[in-house]
């Protein structure tokens, strides 16, 4: 359903992304690993009309969506749950909710959103007149990922949810992921955490200075000597 | 003499409020300071001034006094909107991620030149702002009040509410919190970014209309220079209640001009200007956030 293609994209002089391409079929999980600085986070915020791209093409079932606003693609379905959660922190977890179904009009289906991910995240629902800046690092990432739900997205696009976070959060998270999988969401996944990630995902990605080195699948690459070592300690 | 200065400090302290509103909002979304602002309320005051000549040769102010009030103010928000966007649009959206410094200087040219224009325009000299609304006055606990006095203190109060309601209720208000606290992350939301700016730069610019109406009717006279003091006294009493914060801003218009008004009153008219500033250094000394903090609620970006 995503597709890019030979995307490169500059902050000032750094070249960040020097002809990235990689495709994300519709219904499953695809991650992307590499280490601190490889472009990871500006993939992403290409993929959502934050970083404009200056050379290659981010096609959405076929059709360029790469000189679009960040809006526009909020729209078409695609929702980034970005590095460092940023939660909005004067609202409160309501409001925070509220602000990821900015774009609907169907208060009916948004009221029954909200249920929906208070389901999953149970805590989001106790805590939802607490100012949002408040929560724990774990409480926040539930809220980033409760709040992307919001939209009704069909691509979730995630910024290394498990960064920071205990174990036992980290289980709960990646629960509620794969049930969002099931209901049939595509998830394009940044990881630090590489053994997580292949084991979550249909088809990786590996990513080095600003290119994509390998893509393959998740079997592969965990018996490739170069990602062992490299990404995986051994 | 306790009492009148009261009044008195209110009702300018109205018009400092509804001004500094205007810096704060910006500020709590751009962290641009706006210098350009009072110049926005300025040319609020001088199309009042052209609505009522027309309103005049029309009779209307005679026939009927409702629909020209309305009208006189009216009219000027809807122009100085139309101002404020395309100020934003001409002046700072080109330099939205140019270092700080330019921005600054941009605002500071549209401001003189804004000055400059409506200099060329309208001429140098004082222009009379026609007399509309002849309201008696009254004895207060001893001050003179009023009915002029009465009726700009309850319009901006009226509008104060009105704007908090928006801002904490409404969806429009909630992405401007949203995009003042961090505006990438209110895009990927789908809040375009861009409207919520033009909007802000509308409201501060409606209320900024409103002010110039107001000080027009209450003085009766206005020049080309209004806009520079009563820009910096706003922008002072922004930063007294802490820049980026809306309520700060609400209390540092009153507080200031309450200050001044009494500083004239029982030490001096004269320093009456200079106090004002004397006030902001002092509070910057002791509270450098100003009175209620940048970060109570809507200035913060994370
Ligand atoms: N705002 C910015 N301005 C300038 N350079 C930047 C900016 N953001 C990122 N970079 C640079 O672009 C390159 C890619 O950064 P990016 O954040 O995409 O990496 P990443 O793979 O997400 O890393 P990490 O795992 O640490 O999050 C790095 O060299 C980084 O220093
Ligand atoms: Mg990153």
């Amino acid at each position: 359903m995503l597709e890019l293609r030979d995307v490169h994209f500059y902050y000032g002089q750094i070249h960040a992304l020097q002809g990235v391409s990689l495709e994300v079929r519709s219904g499953q999980v695809v991650c992307l690993i590499g280490s601190n600085g490889a472009g990871k986070s500006s993939t992403l915020m290409a993929i959502s009309g934050v970083n404009a791209v200056s050379r290659g093409e981010i096609l959405l079932e076929g059709e360029a969506i790469h000189a679009q606003e960040p809006d526009d693609i909020v729209r078409r379905g695609i929702c980034q749950v970005p590095e460092g959660r940023r939660i909005f922190p004067h609202l409160t977890v309501l409001e925070n909710l509220e602000m990821g179904a900015f774009l609907r009009n169907d208060a009916g289906g948004v009221k029954d959103d909200l249920d929906y991910v208070c389901s999953l995240f149970p805590v989001l629902h106790e805590r939802r007149g607490q100012r949002g800046g408040t929560l724990s690092g774990g409480e926040q990432q539930m809220l980033a990922i409760a709040r992307a739900l919001m939209s009704k997205p069909r691509l979730l696009l995630l910024d290394e949810p498990s960064l920071g976070l205990a174990p036992r959060i980290i289980e709960t998270i990646f629960g509620v992921l794969a049930r969002i999988r099931d209901e049939g969401t595509g998830i394009f996944l940044v990881e630090q955490n590489a053994h997580l990630a292949l084991n979550f995902s249909d088809w990786a990605y590996v990513m080095e200075t600003g290119r994509i080195i390998m893509g393959d699948e998740p079997a592969v690459l965990r018996d490739s000597p170069a990602v062992r070592e490299a990404y995986l300690g051994e | 003499m306790f009492a009148q200065q009261l009044v008195n400090g209110l009702v300018v302290g109205a018009v400092y409020a509804l001004i500094a509103l205007g810096y704060t909002l910006v500020y709590g979304i751009l962290q641009l300071i706006n210098f350009a602002h009072g110049e926005i309320y300025m040319i609020g005051a001088y199309v009042g001034i052209a609505v009522l000549a027309v309103l005049g040769t029309m009779g209307l102010t005679q026939t009927s006094l409702a629909l020209s009030i309305v009208l006189v103010f009216l009219i000027p928000m809807i122009y100085c909107a139309a101002y404020g966007i395309t100020l934003e649009r001409v002046a700072y959206r080109p330099l939205r991620n140019a270092p700080r410094l330019s921005p600054l200087i941009s605002a500071i040219g549209m401001s003189l030149f804004l000055q400059n224009y409506v200099q060329v325009v309208q001429g140098a000299r004082d222009k009379a702002f026609p007399n509309l609304l002849e309201l008696g006055s009254f004895q207060l606990f001893g001050a003179y009040v009023n009915g002029l006095q009465i009726f700009i203190l309850v319009l901006a109060l009226g509008l104060m509410a009105a704007l908090q309601l928006f801002i904490k209720k409404t969806k429009l208000g909630k992405a401007m919190r949203a995009t003042a606290q961090d505006r990438t992350m209110a895009s990927l939301v789908g809040v375009n970014v861009n409207r919520v700016i033009a909007v802000t730069f509308a409201i501060g610019s409606v209320l900024a209309a409103v002010a110039g109406v107001m000080v027009g009717m209450y003085y009766g006279i206005v020049n080309h220079h209004i806009g520079f003091v009563a820009g910096m006294k706003a922008f002072t009493a922004a930063v007294l209640g802490g820049i980026g914060n809306v309520t700060g801003a609400f209390l540092g218009g009153f507080l200031l001009a309450l200050l001044e008004s009494f500083w004239a009153g029982y030490v001096s008219a004269v320093y009456k200007d200079v106090f004002a500033f004397m006030v902001l250094v002092v509070v910057l000394i002791f509270r450098p956030e100003g009175i209620l903090g940048g970060s109570g609620g809507e200035a913060d970006r994370t």
